[in-house]
């Protein structure tokens, strides 16, 4: 199976906050399922919910593809309900200052392209998309930038991150898999699972 | 020559199955931990390619998150989780993974009933869908947090990938002062370094402090690393790790515990030992903190004033001014005697012994008041069975506290303990996030389980060291 990632592009929606926490992206009540459909519609509910001009609340993005967010964006729970809900609101990429660590490897497994930017470079972006909700964000993991109408913006990703999508290995399990062998070997050099002798 | 590398290091040579040329590794997994919130969708995936559980000797489930803690009669109130609880049982007994549910005395919150079984050990490396994992570094284990295809990729293979982070040692060296706990410094090492100053980071735990601490008091500073932006944390082990772990049900015996314990030591950071970073802090500058904010990051000492907009570091007021408004808190003003309508004693930060013990000497003799929901929520049915053989329930609920059964309950909320309203509730939790305790516009305000009991009986946030007959 492949299926490379290369570019992801779409208008953008713009959420310039900071320390957006798993909690805020999906609620704890929306967790009591035991498979993640449907929970796109409950995206940033409660968010949404308090304030009427929230960007998920906003007709005018409603198609969006690209997500335009702040510092530390994906902090607080493992719960991979939270890309779970922003990939199946719409979102296929986040350009966001920085991302909290479990949030972007959960962003991997599903092929959702997280990448980082300046934060003077996003305030830009987030105005445009704001100024013209049909601009189309054109995030390149090739050339590693974001574009925007007349704006050209770079972007990173860690090195990994980008070949797994750009090569479309972004199945992990197939690759993990493929290493039984040497897994099985491993198990014998591990002390406590072999007496404290190994 | 002796060994420079740190207790992180040493554990993640010895899990290295293969490096890949992007330097992601491919990690050996020696526990891992399951629930009923993270894991139906992961074992799905195994039933979709059609794979077996490769280790499940090295696999446990309990359930926690979803648990009832006042009406466990099955099939729950809540049709919800009575499906997410058939699922883990249906998925545990198809794959042949150890299910410890409510009919078995053992089960919890999954960071107490791990190391309270003695699954987590020393040197093992620890995963389970749930952040808080990073619990089990109390022990010299590397433990994180992983999303649920990660959890299928170790059912599947026993290993996943993961990139090495930098470790940055955080000493705390001193006595802490009387009515200081475990978590009034893990809060304090959050404000210094903030909720993300520890991503690409796993944070050991050193210094005087550290040392001094119980193994549960270590537990409640590694189990919130991750609000620090750290996805692991940990402490290296000693005489009470060994202790600790003499004994308990999954630990080896005679011989055998002796090579382990010998073993466990020499994985410690030497005195040498090479770090990628240190900070340094001072107990003597630690007092009982309190969250005001939506971040754990937001604390400030019990005697402090909130901060003022104006004060904060540029790019800083928005985050605060919405916090403050959130909070329906004014900047500038004392914490102290902020009002607060529901005290909670609960969570894998803070629901074992100690906890209970210290806030049952805190409440005994005093009654919650009239305007205060109270409850006490123990983190294992092992716990709570101890408590109730020392008499603390009656102390509890002498004072009015309900004294309930084990769970996660409402540190988040995911069962029916929840906030109502714009409620703010006093909680030894771990997270303030806004909406985290079940009321979107509920409120939380972090603090030592100390604090809450005194919170609850004052009707707001008191100083535990100025707290009548605490005698801390």
């Amino acid at each position: 199976m492949t299926n490379t990632i290369k570019s992801v592009s779409g208008t953008g929606i713009p959420l310039m906050l900071d320390d957006i926490d798993t909690d805020r992206i999906i609620p704890a009540r929306y967790l009591r399922c035991v498979t993640f459909d449907g929970l796109g519609d409950h995206a940033f509910e409660d968010d949404r919910q308090q304030d009427p001009r929230h960007p998920f609340n906003a007709s005018k993005f409603s198609g969006a593809t690209v997500l335009v967010a702040g510092r530390n964006f994906g902090c607080g729970s493992s719960r991979e309900h939270a890309p779970q809900s922003l990939m199946r609101w719409g979102i296929k990429a986040v350009i966001a200052e920085s991302f909290a660590e479990i949030f972007f490897g959960n962003c991997c497994s599903l092929g959702v392209a997280a990448v980082t930017a300046p934060r003077d470079e996003l305030d830009k972006l987030a105005a445009a998309v704001e100024a013209d909700a049909t601009l189309e964000v054109v995030v390149c993991l090739e050339n590693l930038t974001a574009k925007a109408g007349d704006l050209c913006i770079p972007v990173k990703m860690p090195s990994s991150a980008r070949e797994a999508l750009i090569t479309g290995e972004w199945d992990y399990l197939g690759q993990l898999l493929s290493a039984s062998c040497a897994v099985k070997e491993h198990v014998l050099t591990v002390p406590y699972l072999n007496g404290f002798s190994a | 020559m002796s060994d420079r590398r740190n207790l992180f290091n040493k554990v993640w040579d010895l899990h290295d199955v293969r490096t890949l040329p992007n330097d992601q590794t491919q990690l050996f997994i020696g526990l891992h931990l399951i629930h009923e919130v993270t894991s139906p969708q992961a074992f799905e995936i195994l039933r979709d390619r059609n794979l077996k559980v490769a280790c499940p000797n090295q696999t446990v489930a309990t359930v926690d998150h979803i648990v009832p803690t006042a009406d466990q009669s099955r099939p729950f109130q809540d049709g919800l989780a009575e499906k997410m609880m058939s699922a883990i049982e249906r998925n545990c007994d198809e794959f042949g993974v150890t299910l410890l549910d409510l009919k078995d005395g053992r089960q919890g919150i999954v960071h107490v009933v791990g190391p309270e079984q003695g699954l987590t050990q020393p040197g093992m490396t620890i995963v389970c869908g749930d952040s808080h994992t990073s619990t089990h570094g109390a022990f010299g284990s590397i433990a994180i947090g992983i999303g649920t295809s990660n959890v299928a990729q170790v059912l599947a293979t026993q290993t996943m990938f993961l990139s090495r982070p930098k470790v940055r040692r955080v000493v705390v060296n001193g006595d802490l002062a009387p009515g200081v706990y475990a978590k009034d410094v893990i809060l304090y090492i959050i404000q210094q370094l903030g909720v993300q100053g520890g991503v690409g980071y796993a944070y050991e735990y050193a210094g005087t402090t550290i040392d001094a601490m119980s193994m549960e008091e270590r537990m409640t500073v590694c189990n919130m690393s991750i609000e620090g932006g750290a996805r692991c944390g940990y402490i290296n082990p000693d005489e009470k790790t060994v202790e600790y772990l003499r004994g308990r049900p999954s630990v080896p015996t005679g011989d055998e515990f002796e090579r382990a314990a010998a073993w466990w030591l020499t994985l410690a950071s030497g005195d040498d030992a090479e770090f990628d970073d240190e900070v340094v802090y001072n107990a003597a500058d630690i007092e009982p903190t309190v969250t005001w904010g939506i971040t754990p990051a937001q604390s400030v000492g019990v005697s402090q004033p909130l901060p003022n907009v104006a004060d904060c570091d540029a790019g800083e007021e928005t985050l605060i001014s919405e916090a403050l408004e959130f909070m329906g808190l004014a900047e500038g003003e004392p914490v102290k005697g902020t009002p607060i309508d529901v005290a909670f004693i609960g969570s894998c930060t803070n629901s074992r012994m100690s906890d209970l013990r210290e806030a049952a000497r805190i409440v005994a003799g005093h009654k919650v008041a009239d305007s205060v929901k109270a409850i006490v929520v123990p983190g294992s049915q092992l716990v709570r069975e101890q408590a109730m053989q020392e008499g603390l329930h009656e102390v509890f609920e002498a004072a009015g506290f309900e004294w309930r059964e084990a769970g996660c309950s409402m540190c988040l909320a995911m069962n029916p303990d929840k906030l109502q309203g714009r409620e703010v509730c006093a909680s030894s939790s771990n997270r303030n996030f806004k909406g985290r305790q079940g009321s979107p516009t509920g409120r939380t305000l972090l603090m030592s389980p100390a604090m809450v009991a005194a919170a609850a009986i004052e009707g707001r946030v008191a100083d535990i060291r100025e707290f009548a007959g605490a005698a801390v």
